[in-house]
């Protein structure tokens, strides 16, 4: 146990390290700031005081590293500053909208994740077959088409030609959680079927790749059942590649939400970044680029840590 | 040529739909003010007129015909999508190649670095770098092919590790050859099959990527005929039950599709010849 | 439970199989292309068949036919197979499951990639016992336990416990034969059981494996390209060549009189012997590894290795895997810079790392690999390949250097019009190695390191290639330092003999004295456990050893034991 312990640990510190790394360029980005912005954010009738005031707000009127830790120190706290361009709270903007975008994202993970694993596996057991060319060029198709289009299509089929799904996500404070799915839906499916393709390809390719092991003819020489070959000789071996393959893709998920949730103007994190990312507002922008981080950094360190857990070698050192 | 040709011949179809499909592309895109009947940026007619005679697609939010665009679209939007993956190859695979035939220090510095820009999920990366230094196109190609250039820096170490570790590296250093002698006669010909199936979906990624930029309003900015910024523009006719935003989005989807076909045959190709 | 299975089984002289007419061809580059052109097999219960051949012979393929089992790729095209009244090719997928495992087995060549990494030994050898139904879970790790014992497994009844990985090779061999007899089955297919491992294990494998089959009277394929290996284990002897049947007969007939040529020359494959002897009379050694030590990051592999080479002199170091030879050859190369000694070249210090050497000191010390195919870049033309070194260190262009590399082609035996244009990959194995050997000579050397030169060929081929370094050393006057495991090697090639064991050198000194025992045990054991064409050489062998262990005290055993 001794060997894992010494792993994981390794990296959880990696993860942290790319976390502050990650903090760090998110500080230096606002250095980087172009003298113009505050005329832009400002609007044309800025005066040179208010221009100084927007300054002294964004705390450029002080040395980096105080800035950088003071910033980092608030963020610890919770506080991440205010917008720029409604003066409101960011933490609090981010709170309700964090928590729409994973109810989506996990939504979506829901249907998606069973779906794919099972298409791809039997896509790999059933290597050549006309299943699996099919499956090749759906799945090839999928992964070349632009999130929007996919968007667009289930609007124009699901709330234009038959109306089942509402085509713009209007999702409020009150709503019940089945309401709220609802009204998710269509959201949800486009990413579903963009995630599903991803995720299909890679498991069908890490059980093809497992397949050819030596130890599998082993166990078909031995008059073990196909049925019994994949369960117990292959699975215990694939679930660190699907492992892998399933946290990439929810990773992915969280990200891809941004397009989606345009298109549906759906009140989520990407919404959000994207609003304010045209606005240039700055804070706002730092702020949901540091929370997509940390998630994709936590994503991929569970998956790290996961397939860690499910090898035999480390499991049982010498 | 004959063994091209004799390929060809044994290319399943979808290859030979992605190769007719990219070659149609290409003509449009090098061609397109010889074929698009009206101007890009010209305003010809009402708000989204219906499809039919002078305007076969109809026009756009604000009376610019829409097939026009749509064939001027080919142009920007592949040729900025086409720029950058090659931007994005030159650093990946310069500092790749570097890291794998130097190793020590220089490797882990560059791998380091690499890790934490992927640690960042690209989009977000992107939005912030858009924010800072604003969306004009040079600004564009240098941020997306800087942070494309990550994951072919990957692939371009990947590839050449295999290749400096076999033997006749060795003997090249052993023989006291330089290391661009190395790098350019010994791993890069090894190495060159990869990297061109690489360059293939890489584009796709690109291409995709601007897309949705330009999509979200970041990216290539009007009155440039954009394929993304197209179906934003229009989004609403969607409403109405009019396809007319989709046909930006399908030529978009087109085109990757086909050449992820040419990718996938290519592959195919590459690794069977290995054995 | 072995008795209860013995009268089941038939009596000793019927039929058991019957492989008549097989063919199995296998799709290369969307071609079909038929590997194995009607063969006929027969094997009688309890009887031992070896298959041999060289590479691509179809002898794996062959072998595992008699499970009707083909491996990617490739089917069974034409012919019968009968098993025990069984018509395999007709058979239902249910019945061949139920004969797998249960009564025809399979042995591979890599235990390690064999065994599942999820599962522990015995979890695996009860498997095929419970599914067909042989035995319950208690009674079949019982019965592991037990064969684990009879294989000569140490902790035999812990052992099963461990995960695949935290087993050595030889011994995870013989897991995989006990796994095999789990069922006592009729007959088990070997597929090179002993390739992998080092020589000294691969004699207790070799003698376990043996008994087993004996002792249940199971009837075994033996498949190998090991002439002398398969002549301890086989009662009867097939000889196959490019998928068909040389010739077949009784081990002992056929090892005493051959009738075809290929036999003959496979039998004679390891009597090839140089015969000049060098006498050593210049004092300054050619090349002089000084009291080296080397280190891989922290962990140290060399610990003051000595030896010297003299010109036109062949030196074989010899060790199993992980003995440091290798690495011995990367000191000298400058690759690993040692942490102490020197390596002295005509009474010179080199420096250390190749990066400091001259292009003159590079020059003159040069090495073969032993695998060409990675030796050879693929995207270079021979003529490219032979003739950068002339352009490098002796500054030849034009017409001078396409007449030298044309020389160089014809001193290795190449038709240079036919093959300077060709690249690595449209050559067989053996012209790559002597591509690699012109690539060497055209520096103008005076030293060669052969880094296990032949082990990656087939024997005949391997044995062309000594003939060539032996002729072109006696030509040239050229130094080899011999890096092998293969001691057939050593006796055809090598004047010194310089054994090496953990990073050490244990023993050294002339070739003849060195295979006269008494040395270091090791060195004994090393030496004697090089298998030969003797049918009784195991068993000789092995009487001997128990012998020095009872009169003298001396074990000899191979540390994995």
């Amino acid at each position: 146990m001794h060997a894992i312990l010494t792993m994981i640990i390794q990296r959880l510190g990696l993860g942290l390290i790319t976390l502050i790394a990650v903090s760090f360029i998110m500080s230096v980005a606002i250095e980087f700031l172009p003298g113009d912005l505050a005329q832009e954010v400002l609007g044309q009738s800025a005066t040179p005081e208010t221009v100084a005031a927007f300054r002294a707000e964004l705390g450029l009127d002080r040395a980096f590293h105080t800035r950088y830790f003071e910033w980092l120190g608030n963020v610890l706290t919770g506080d991440l500053g205010t917008s720029l361009a409604n003066q409101r709270e960011i933490s609090e903007l981010l709170g309700t909208r964090l928590y729409n975008t994973l109810f989506l994202a996990s939504i979506a993970a829901a249907i998606s994740v069973p779906i794919a694993i099972t298409l791809g596996v039997l896509a790999a057991l059933y290597r050549n077959s006309l299943y699996d060319r099919l499956v090749n060029i759906f799945t090839l198709s999928t992964i070349s088409t632009p999130e929007f289009f996919v968007a667009y299509i289930l609007i124009l089929w699901f709330s234009v030609t038959v109306r089942i799904f509402p085509s713009i996500s209007d999702i409020g404070p009150d709503l019940g959680f089945w309401e709220h799915v609802y009204r998710s839906m269509l959201p949800a499916l486009t990413l579903t079927l963009v995630v599903i393709a991803h995720m299909m390809r890679m498991t069908r390719a890490a059980i093809i790749n497992l397949l050819a092991s030596p130890y599998i003819e082993m166990a078909t020489l031995k008059g073990v059942p196909r049925r019994d070959v994949i369960i117990r000789h292959a699975l215990p071996n694939a679930l660190a590649p699907i492992i892998n393959v399933v946290v990439l893709n929810l990773a992915y998920l969280i990200v891809g939400v941004v397009v989606v949730e345009v298109v549906f103007v759906y009140p989520g994190l990407g919404q959000l970044l994207v609003d304010s990312v045209s606005k240039r507002d700055m804070p706002v922008v730092q702020a949901c680029c540091l929370v997509f981080a940390i998630t994709y950094i936590l994503l991929n360190l569970t998956a790290d840590i996961l397939s860690i857990l499910s090898n035999p070698r480390l499991l049982h050192p010498r | 040529m004959n063994e091209f040709i004799k390929l060809l011949k044994k290319a399943p179809p979808t290859a030979i739909f992605g190769m007719v499909v990219i070659t149609i592309y290409v003509i449009v895109a090098i061609f397109a003010p010889f074929v698009a009947p009206f101007s890009e940026t010209e305003i010809v007619g009402d708000q989204f007129e219906l499809w039919g005679d002078p305007y076969i697609l109809g026009t756009d939010n604000l009376g610019r015909d829409m097939l026009s665009r749509l064939i001027f679209g080919a142009r920007n939007t592949v040729g900025i999508a086409l720029i950058t993956t090659a931007f994005a190859f030159l650093v990946g695979c310069f500092f790749g190649l570097l890291a794998a035939t130097l190793g020590g220090w220089v490797d882990q510095l560059l791998g380091r670095i690499v890790d934490v820009m992927m640690a960042i999920p690209t989009l977000v990366f992107a939005l912030l770098l858009l924010t800072i230094f604003g969306t004009s196109v040079t600004t564009l190609v240098l941020v997306i092919g800087i942070l494309y250039s990550t994951s072919v820096f990957r692939l371009a170490r990947a590839v050449s590790m295999n290749v400096v570790v076999l033997d006749f590296v060795e003997v090249a250093k052993l023989r006291g050859e330089g290391l661009l002698y190395i790098i350019r006669h010994e791993i890069l010909p090894n190495i060159l099959p990869p990297l061109v199936a690489e360059f293939g979906l890489r584009f796709c990624f690109v291409f995709l990527f601007i897309s949705a930029l330009s999509f979200l309003g970041l990216g290539l900015q009007p009155p440039t005929a954009d394929w993304g910024s197209m179906v934003r523009e229009n989004a609403t006719l969607i409403t109405f039950g009019d396809i007319t935003p989709l046909v930006p989005a399908a030529a978009i989807a087109l085109l990757t599709v086909a050449v992820n076909f040419v990718v996938d045959w290519f592959l195919h190709l590459t690794s069977g010849l290995k054995d | 439970m072995a008795d209860n299975t013995n009268t089941q089984r038939g009596t000793k002289g019927d039929v058991l199989l019957e492989m008549k007419g097989l063919k199995i061809a296998a799709m290369v580059e969307e071609e079909e292309i038929e590997i194995v052109h009607g063969v006929d097999v027969t094997l009688k219960r309890g009887e031992v068949l070896g298959l041999i051949g060289e590479s691509g012979a179809g002898k794996s393929t062959i072998g595992l036919a008699a499970m009707a089992y083909t491996r990617g790729g490739c089917w069974i095209s034409g012919g019968s197979i009968n098993f025990d009244g069984i018509d395999m090719l007709n058979a239902s997928a249910e019945q061949l499951r139920d004969l797998r495992g249960k009564r025809i087995a399979y042995v591979a060549q890599s235990a390690a990639a064999n065994f599942n990494p999820a599962h522990k030994l015995i979890d695996q050898f009860t498997e095929a016992p419970v599914l067909h139904g042989y035995s319950n879970r208690s009674a079949a790790e019982a019965d592991a336990k037990e064969l684990f014992g009879r294989l000569r497994l140490p902790n035999a009844d812990t052992i099963g416990f461990r995960y695949p990985h935290q087993v050595s090779g030889g011994q995870l061999q013989r897991a995989m034969t006990a796994m095999a007899m789990s069922c006592r089955p009729d007959l088990i297919v070997f597929d090179e059981p002993t390739t992998a491992l080092d020589v000294t294990t691969q004699i207790e494998v070799l003698a376990a494996i043996r008994d087993v089959v004996e002792q249940f009277n199971t009837a075994a394929i033996y498949v190998t390209h090991d002439l002398a290996v398969v002549a301890q284990m086989a009662d009867r002897i097939m000889v196959l060549r490019h998928g068909n049947l040389v010739e077949e007969g009784n081990t002992r007939e056929m090892l005493a009189a051959p009738k075809e040529e290929y036999t003959s020359q496979l039998l004679a494959v390891r009597t090839f012997k140089k015969e000049h002897q060098l006498e050593v009379t210049e004092t300054t050694p050619l090349l002089r590894v000084n009291n080296v030590s080397a280190s891989y990051g922290t962990t140290p592999v060399l610990f003051g290795v000595n030896f010297d080479v003299h010109k036109g002199q062949t030196v074989a170091v010899v060790g199993e895997s992980g003995s440091g030879k290798s690495t011995t050859a990367r000191v000298i190369t400058g690759l690993l810079p040692p942490s102490e000694g020197t390596i002295e070249f005509k009474g010179q210090a080199l420096p250390p790392d190749y990066r400091n050497r001259s292009k003159d000191e590079l020059r003159q010390v040069q090495m073969i690999y032993q695998m060409a195919d990675t030796a050879l870049n693929p995207r270079q033309r021979i003529r490219e390949v032979i003739g950068r070194p002339l352009t490098f260190y002796l500054g030849m262009t034009g017409k001078q250097r396409e007449d030298r590399t044309r020389e160089l082609l014809t001193m290795i035996e190449m038709n240079p019009d036919e093959y300077i244009d060709r690249y690595p990959t449209e050559l067989s194995g053996g012209q790559k190695q002597r591509i690699c050997i012109a690539r060497a000579l055209a520096a103008e050397p005076e030293l060669i390191i052969c880094d296990e030169v032949t082990s990656a060929l087939d024997q005949l081929v391997a044995e062309e290639i000594l003939k060539l370094l032996d002729r072109l050393q006696s030509e040239l006057n050229l130094a080899y330092m011999f890096i092998t495991h293969d001691l057939a090697t050593v006796r055809a090639i090598a004047d010194e003999v310089v054994v090496m064991l953990r990073g050490e050198v244990n023993d050294s000194g002339p070739k003849d004295e060195m295979f006269t025992p008494p040395h270091t045990d090791y060195t004994d054991l090393l030496l004697s456990s090089v298998p030969e064409m003797d049918p009784d050489w195991l068993d000789n062998l092995l009487e001997e050893r128990k012998r020095l262990a009872e009169e003298e005290g001396r074990v000899l055993k191979a540390a994995d034991n």
